[in-house]
């Protein structure tokens, strides 16, 4: 059946079955394919995508769960990928396979919104749920602290610069 | 080693040169192991390199990538040689092409020392020939000329030319010797050693599509695959024809699988079969997932079947009281020393199955049509993959078209492609329409190359003065007859044999039907643990410090059996205990009741690494591991530090994983352990606050470090809980002793 979407600003109409999961309506139907799979059970955090602003596993979320809502994927976190974090994300060289990266920047997208300034175990509190096989957690937390503007300790990567 | 290795430089079309250096066959050979290259003995171009009328580079990355950094780092090693300034350097992706680029794989962290003085002497003979063609326009002597930020100068006369108006010239004129060409003087390297950054970065932060899962192609359908729980077993019946009739599918067809290939030891990386299962494709892969939820399927299970964990463990206990059945190192008389001894030790060692778990899950999308087909992939192997799929569907490789792009991880499982002879076998199925397979999670996990477990039994016994005098290890592995099953083989002459007068380490193996595979640090991600905890016990027990105890035991002259080998060796080691001790303050810091510190070291892979852990243990037994340090000695140079900082930092956390929480266990055949709440990743809240990483440079070649910074992380933790809590860990994960993290 017809769903009414607003993704990224936009209006759109899809025609699924209503218990379809937002993840596979945005890759297969919709083609905005940033936003990642890796586990379809909101263990690991890949498909994290903003909805009525906050941080949801769009692989838990259905189709009809997020109709009316305003949905924002990676590729509408910014106009321009110059949200602060994508840029901080950039300037520390964080992702290394860079698969679960587009997961980790909206769920700290959304912690910046609620708390600008977020301490390490704020930053540890909202960013457990998102898996890093290749384990660049250092860098993601020091990138969130960058684009929060925190003075955070003396950094890793900045130690070799 | 006689090298014959050259250039070839043509003018590009438009102006500009174009470079590739040819690496001579036997060199590659005897670099890569056993593995030819293709084309058998003709000459490959190893590198290209291409300098356009705009005097920007572009370097050909030709392996792939899935987080190593080689992609930019071997580009990095032309540059420096070259004299270019690194942000003017474009790195395109080769298309698989063995005949044009050589070998393309990624895996046993090879890419470094392989390549590095290939590469240096690529850039530097290409920058000679500028030089050449600026000092020939010029009319002054080309030792007259100077290079810097892709110009040659010439000083007397205060006159420049960038590299891209001199490239056509250059392209003209006779290639230098590689054996003359001269090198940088290393403390000159401005690219090398400086921190470059990843150029996919922006893409990925953009959500832009780059991996294989992103392949979209018109008119492409979507598929699962349902295989038997149990390896190798294949379908009896199944109810394709309810199924057909469900919403959105397109398809349902059973699929034969090939010939158990993956368990015919030692077939390994090659030789993988294609698996027997179910299809279903449908409009979108929720679709088909949806459907396979209905899809009743009875299998003939095959002899796995009757393969459990708990066999294994009871077959390794009665094993271990038996002679070993395979000798691997005999030196010396073991049992009159252990009977001489002041003091013996004994303990058993375990560590489990376990899988890759890369976040991409593993997929493959395939269009054949007209008896040809093309497939999108993420493979560590390429080359292979292609054979796998010619091997699988009976039709020649030259009719396959492989395009390989970034991979969401790979930690050795993208070497093995059996995903990839599924979905081509599905894509023929479906003649003419594209096809993506996509695994789900539970088939990721349940359905892996698994690193083998392994059953460590050791004796030792100490002299008066606390010296080891004998020690005996009967390593339970797995195989049949006397072949190891892939990837448990380990070298009977490695660390610590030749170091101990009195010497045995033999093997029994387990017959087994589970597939084996390298997982990264393949050999020494599980044995790593086994040996520096034993040593850590022999060094409690003879009331040494773990530290000073290596070292010492370090100190023996080595004596290998006359036909013995090793590369190991002792002072690269030392080397990198001290730095790591010297860096952590270990033994010099006072520590409160319940936080210890451990350590560990590993040669593999060329690299030498000593890690420290900080760890606390509470009183329910909740680990928290406070800081880590790393000491490495892989050479002379750290080509991109940004990266090799976070490869060994990453590897670290990985290692924290395998300590706690990761392993595959079998009942009736079947992997038991399917989502990331069984199979455990650390997550952010439990990564240490620090992890100190320190490059010890010693004037050996530039080696690798994906791999060899991950094993010692893991007896540094177990050991450090034994300092915490005298609780000693042998063996992991120890999630299920009682342990959490804090």
């Amino acid at each position: 059946m017809p769903f009414s979407l607003n993704v990224n600003g936009k209006p759109v109409t899809v025609d699924v079955p209503g218990d379809m999961p937002l993840l596979w309506v945005l890759r297969d139907v919709l083609d905005l394919r940033g936003t990642k799979f890796g586990c379809g059970l909101g263990q690991c955090g890949a498909c994290t995508v903003h909805l009525r602003g906050n941080a949801v596993r769009s692989c838990q979320t259905t189709v009809a769960a997020a109709a009316g809502g305003a949905i924002t994927t990676i590729e509408g976190l910014a106009p321009d990928a110059s949200h602060p974090l994508q840029r901080a994300w950039e300037e520390l060289d964080v992702p290394q396979c860079g698969y679960c990266q587009a997961g980790q920047i909206m769920s700290a997208a959304a912690l910046l919104r609620r708390n600008p300034r977020p301490t390490d175990a704020d930053i540890d509190l909202a960013m457990s749920g998102n898996l890093c096989r290749c384990a660049t957690y250092t860098r993601i937390r020091e990138a969130i602290h960058r684009a929060a503007g925190n003075n955070a300790t003396a950094t890793t990567a900045e130690a070799i610069r | 080693m006689k090298r014959r290795d050259f250039l070839r430089a043509t003018a590009l079309a438009g102006g500009g040169m174009m470079i590739a250096i040819y690496l001579d066959p036997a060199d590659v050979l005897g670099q890569e192991g056993s593995r030819a290259p293709a084309g058998g003995a003709n000459y490959n171009p190893w590198a290209f390199l291409k300098i356009g009328p705009d005097g920007k580079v572009t370097i050909l990355g030709k392996n792939p990538e899935g987080g190593q950094g080689a992609k930019i780092h071997l580009p990095m090693i032309i540059a420096d040689e070259l004299d270019v300034d690194w942000k003017d350097v474009t790195i395109e992706n080769a298309p698989l092409d063995e005949q044009s680029f050589g070998i393309q794989r990624t895996g046993g962290s090879t890419a470094t020392p392989i390549n590095f003085d290939p590469l240096r002497q690529c850039g530097a003979a290409a920058r000679q020939m500028l030089i050449a063609a600026a000092a020939q326009t010029w009319g002054v002597q080309a030792s007259d000329c100077t290079t810097a930020s892709g110009r040659v100068r010439h000083a007397a006369s205060n006159r420049t030319l960038g590299y891209g108006e001199l490239a056509s010239r250059a392209a003209a004129l006779p290639t230098p010797d590689l054996k003359t060409v001269k090198l940088k003087d290393p403390k000159d390297y401005k690219v090398i050693g400086s921190p470059a950054k990843n150029q996919d970065v922006p893409k990925i932060v953009r959500g832009e599509p780059l991996y294989a899962i992103d392949t979209k192609l018109p008119g492409m359908l979507y598929a699962a695959y349902e295989k038997c729980p149990v390896p190798g077993g294949k379908v009896a019946t199944a109810n394709i024809d309810e199924i057909k009739r469900l919403p959105g599918i397109r398809n349902a067809f059973v699929v034969p699988g090939g010939p158990d290939l993956t368990y015919t030891y030692p077939a390994c990386c090659i030789g993988v079969s294609l698996h027997g299962g179910v299809a279903i494709v449908a409009d979108t892969w929720w679709h088909a997932q949806q459907a396979r939820a209905k899809l009743k399927v009875t299998w003939n299970e095959g002899p796995t079947a009757s393969n459990s964990t708990e066999g294994f463990n009871r077959r390794a206990q009665e094993l271990s009281q038996q002679p070993p059945h395979i000798k691997l190192y005999n030196d010396g008389d073991v049992d009159g020393a252990l009977k001489g001894a002041a003091k013996t030790v004994e303990a058993a060692y375990y560590y489990p199955f376990l899988a890759h778990a890369p976040l991409e899950p593993q997929n493959c999308t395939a269009h054949y049509k007209d008896g040809k087909l093309e497939v999108w992939v993420g493979s560590q192997t390429p080359r292979e993959g292609r054979q796998v799929i010619a091997q699988s569907l009976g039709m020649p490789e030259n009719d396959i078209t492989v395009h390989f792009v970034r991979m969401g991880g790979g930690f050795g499982r993208r070497i093995l492609n059996d995903y990839m002879a599924e979905a081509a076998w599905i894509a023929r199925e479906m003649n003419g329409t594209p096809v993506k397979l996509l695994w789900s999670r539970q088939d990721d996990l349940t359905h892996d190359f698994y690193r083998p477990a392994g059953y460590h039994f050791f004796k030792a016994g100490l002299d008066a003065s606390g010296k080891i005098v004998a020690w005996n290890q009967h390593y339970v592995a797995f195989g049949e007859g006397e072949k190891f099953a892939p990837n448990t083989a380990i070298g009977g002459a490695s660390f610590p044999a030749g170091f101990i007068p009195n010497f045995s380490f033999n093997a029994s193996l387990i017959p087994m039907g589970i597939p084996t595979g390298p997982l990264r640090a393949p050999g020494t991600n599980g044995t790593t643990f086994v040996y520096q905890g034993f040593i850590d016990e022999l060094a409690v027990a003879s009331g040494k410090d773990p530290v000073e105890f290596r070292l010492a035991l370090l100190d023996t002259p080595r004596k290998l059996l006359p036909n013995a080998r090793d590369a190991f060796n002792a002072e690269r080691a030392k080397g990198v205990l001290k730095l790591a001790a010297e860096k952590s303050g270990w033994g010099k810091r006072q520590l409160p009741k319940g936080t210890g510190m451990g350590v560990a070291f590993l040669y593999a892979h060329l690299g030498y690494f000593a890690e420290i852990a900080e760890v606390s243990v509470d009183l329910q037994n909740r680990v928290k591991v406070n800081k880590v340090w790393v000491a490495a000695d892989i050479g002379s140079e750290v080509i991109n530090p940004l990266n090799a900082q976070h490869q060994v930092q990453g590897s670290v956390i990985d290692g924290m994983g395998a300590v706690m929480a990761q392993e595959t266990t079998f009942v009736n055949g079947r992997a038991q352990q399917a989502t990331f709440n069984e199979h455990r990743l650390v997550r952010m809240n439990q990564t240490p606050k620090d992890i100190e990483v320190h490059f010890l440079k010693t004037s050996n070649p530039p080696t690798g470090l994906g791999e060899p910074a991950l094993p010692p992380i893991i007896p540094a933790i177990t050991n450090a809980i034994y300092a915490a809590t005298g609780n000693r860990i042998r063996t992991i994960p120890i999630g299920k002793q009682g342990f959490s993290w804090a």
